[in-house]
């Protein structure tokens, strides 16, 4: 299927870690702008709980948060993409009001008015801060006006999705630009060398490039729609 | 971090023995563990800025890894696992276990002051 990334207006992306939007939608933001589409990352914890400390490590829970940030804070410049930080705290997103949390996606939503929203698909995001991320994005477009929602791609991730909600029908091939999503990946040092470092074991021959495409080259999204 | 030092980092216990101090403890397999395994299940736990008074508190080492205890008034905190730590410029004693990967499996810390929400 060929997407026409021009035809949006604002793209915002809602994740809850630094590193989701590098993993799951880089390539497609990369896309987005190079079609003068502005893009915009809720991002809603620093990752504080993070057991990833770098390979060899390097950062302790004290440090991590703001090295964190950092990373985030680069990997969007990579990708030239906006970021806004909710403040929220790495594995407590479930404990939040879900409400709260949706209003406030709702008002920022609706300020920046975009006319698609990338998130994780719940419950099919594997981890908690995931999918009630998830379902607090769906809510808040759940509660919007209906003739101004906005499009909803999401991610889902899970073992068992395919057969419980399908097959992906948005398949976004990221090769073209995948320099600048692997930029973003490894942006997020803290996270990402300990897993090249893993999926690098049997696969010596391949370059960095190679091996990171073989492993993130498609971004993948089911179009939800809300009665 | 480095390697823990066990007379150092039982100095820096012996310092607050009786005083009020703020605790944060936590263990973790990841929230993938699961995903990657499915015989394996995910388990954790943390605790932030506990505030307790030790009566004694107690490291030990067996094989190169570290377990603490904290006596207090009415209860205890333990940890098991750790092998590096860290005395840092806010005067928290941090204390840790990690993966040969270098992923973080176990933490004890403490600090007269808060740990940052």
């Amino acid at each position: 299927m060929e997407i026409d990334y021009s035809k949006h207006k604002h793209v915002v992306v809602i994740y809850p870690h630094p590193d989701d939007e590098s993993f799951g939608t880089a390539g497609t933001v990369v896309k987005f702008r190079e079609a003068g589409v502005p893009v915009t990352y809720l991002c809603g914890t620093l990752g504080e709980m993070g057991r990833n400390m770098g390979s060899p490590f390097f950062a302790n829970r004290e440090t991590l948060p703001e090295i964190r940030k950092q990373e985030l804070i680069k990997a969007c410049k990579e990708i030239d993409m906006d970021l806004q930080m909710l403040g929220y705290r790495d594995k407590t997103m479930e404990f939040e009001d879900e409400q709260v949390v949706a209003d406030d996606l709702r008002k920022r939503i609706e300020e920046l008015d975009a006319s698609l929203v990338i998130t994780f698909y719940p419950p099919y995001a594997v981890h908690p801060d995931h999918n009630a991320m998830g379902r607090a994005a769906f809510r808040a477009i759940r509660d919007m006006d209906p003739d101004k929602r906005p499009e909803v791609w999401a991610n889902a991730i899970s073992n068992d999705h395919q057969e419980m909600i399908g097959s992906p029908d948005i398949v976004v091939d990221t090769k073209d630009v995948f320099q600048k999503k692997l930029n973003a990946l490894k942006a997020h040092k803290s996270q990402i060398d300990g897993m090249l470092q893993k999926v690098r074991q049997g696969n010596e021959e391949l370059s960095e490039f190679d091996l990171a495409l073989r492993y993130f080259r498609y971004e993948t999204y089911h179009t939800v729609t809300f009665d | 971090m480095k390697s823990i030092e066990l007379n150092k980092v039982q100095d820096y216990l012996d310092q607050w023995t009786n005083k009020p101090v703020y605790v944060h403890v936590e263990t973790t397999n990841g929230a993938y563990a699961k995903h990657f395994d499915a015989n394996a299940y995910n388990v954790g736990a943390y605790v932030r800025n506990a505030q307790i008074t030790y009566t004694q508190g107690k490291i030990v080492e067996q094989e190169g890894a570290y377990r603490v205890g904290l006596k207090h008034e009415i209860g205890w905190i333990y940890a098991e696992g750790l092998t590096d730590f860290e005395f840092n410029e806010n005067n928290q004693l941090l204390m840790a276990g990690h993966d040969a990967d270098g992923r973080l499996m176990v933490a004890m810390q403490l600090s007269e002051t808060p740990f940052n929400y």
